[in-house]
């Protein structure tokens, strides 16, 4: 199974790496559009500051590519929000993969918000044999809200999408390469997930 | 529910863990990927590891440090000791660190700290302050609490908030090493003046403790490193007990 990391300068990638050599398979990162195109798996990472990161993808012309994919394809963090219609973070256009706006919290919560939440309101393989309030680590200060295509809810300040699905696209709020022992067996779903191309 | 965090914090020197670590079942006592790995499966939240050595040779052995703990640990950790450029912070991120911690640097060069954001984003971006009292007014302080400034504990934290640093580890000095519990009135009043996490380090001694600082405290996570690597407290114990007392908090 070929594995791409999209690399296009943003976020911490070598963790997601080791994350999938810990399940036994391995990973490339990559900015080219062919091996991009000709993979069975793609993950589309993201750390760091929405409408920067966008521009990242506008320059090397990935912003045109990762819509049209047809294999699965995992957003994490801040590549989940990328997948997005807009976001409120620099006021930028996303890749409007998801009809969702991403915003940011309100002054009610701490901002960012940090550290072990539960999920729950799961529907969807990603989460085959996950349990309903099961903590996954986040690091986020803007959120989707929730939508039609939800797929793992939240709570901080009000219920958020945790995850979202559509199709071949799916994307997570939190970092399952760091939420221990259950992020990795929702790595491991989205890696048996089904390839059609 | 977002559940409070439990560090453990490792000290390491030369890419070796320092303080006396009482574990029976490591098979290296100094190498702290094997210790991060151990707390991992134990329910620590997140790791920190603090680089208290000082040679040229120091930057690139953490970093090759930070790359072997990536590859082993699935919970985020936070580095510090010593970091002072950009530069510094892109090599551990790279290597894979979650979050670089910053303080002296910060403190000499405020500004480090909006560069840091801008490139790397406020979630990466931790900034520790050590602090005690003196004559009542909280001061802090430099180099592991041996040097002290005139900056008011309070007045600097709020500083670093608005340069957009994503979180504060504060460690009472006044408290450090004493295992009489976290300093919660000032932990308090920085956790309601300020929106951004507060960690409490420094005084933890039992179990109760922990369930203080995030009572009374309002600490959103605790960070404590001899009681842990002595085994004085299992963490799963010390979860439990912190549920008991109706707060949220991951159990595995």
């Amino acid at each position: 199974m070929k594995i791409v990391i999209i690399n296009y300068g943003a976020g911490n990638i070598q963790s997601i790496k080791f994350a999938i050599n810990r399940l036994g398979y391995e990973a490339v990162l990559s900015h080219d559009v062919k091996e991009i195109q000709q993979a069975d798996k793609v993950i589309f990472p993201g750390v760091g500051e929405a409408s920067s990161a966008m521009k990242k993808l506008e320059d090397s012309g990935l912003d045109k590519v990762i819509p049209l994919l047809k294999q699965p394809v995992l957003g994490i963090c801040l590549g989940m929000q990328l997948m997005c219609n807009s976001s409120e973070e620099g006021n930028t256009k996303g890749l409007g993969i998801f009809d969702v706006d991403v915003v940011r919290f309100s002054e009610k919560v701490k901002v960012p918000q940090i550290g072990w939440n539960q999920i729950s309101n799961l529907k969807s393989d990603l989460f085959k044999n996950i349990a309903e309030k099961e903590h996954i680590y986040l690091v986020h200060s803007f959120y989707a809200p929730i939508c039609n295509e939800t797929i793992a809810e939240s709570e901080y300040d009000l219920n958020y999408s945790a995850a979202l699905g559509k199709d071949n696209f799916y994307g997570t709020q939190f970092h399952p390469e760091k939420s221990s022992e259950v992020g990795e067996n929702i790595l491991r779903n989205f890696l048996k997930l089904e390839t059609a191309k | 529910m977002l559940a409070k965090r439990i560090i453990p914090c490792l000290d390491i020197k030369d890419g070796r863990t320092v303080k006396g670590v009482n574990f029976v079942d490591l098979r290296d006592a100094g190498d702290p990927v094997e210790l991060a790995e151990i707390y991992s499966k134990a329910g620590a939240d997140e790791l920190v590891f603090l680089d208290i050595s000082a040679t040229e040779q120091k930057r690139k052995t953490l970093a090759e440090l930070v790359y072997h703990v990536a590859e082993k640990v699935n919970i985020p950790f936070t580095v510090g000791g010593g970091i002072s450029s950009v530069e510094d912070v892109d090599i551990l991120l790279h290597n894979g660190a979650d979050k670089v911690s910053i303080n002296s640097s910060a403190v000499k060069n405020p500004q480090l700290i909006n560069d840091l954001v801008a490139k790397f984003g406020s979630q990466c971006i931790v900034v520790a302050i050590d602090a005690k009292q003196i004559d009542g007014e909280w001061k802090v302080h430099l180099i592991g609490g041996k040097v002290p400034t005139e900056l008011n504990l309070f007045d600097w934290a709020k500083e670093v908030e608005e340069r957009g640093a994503g979180e504060i580890l504060f460690t009472s000095m006044d408290h450090d090493g004493t295992k009489d519990g976290f300093a919660n009135e000032a932990l308090a009043r920085l956790s309601t003046e300020l929106n951004i996490p507060i960690i409490a380090s420094g005084g933890a001694g039992n179990m109760q403790h922990f369930v203080d600082t995030f009572t009374k405290g309002k600490a959103d996570a605790a960070l404590a490193a001899s009681v842990f690597h002595f085994k004085e407290i299992e963490i799963k114990d010390l979860k439990k007990k912190i549920q008991e007392n109706g707060i949220p908090v991951r159990l595995q």
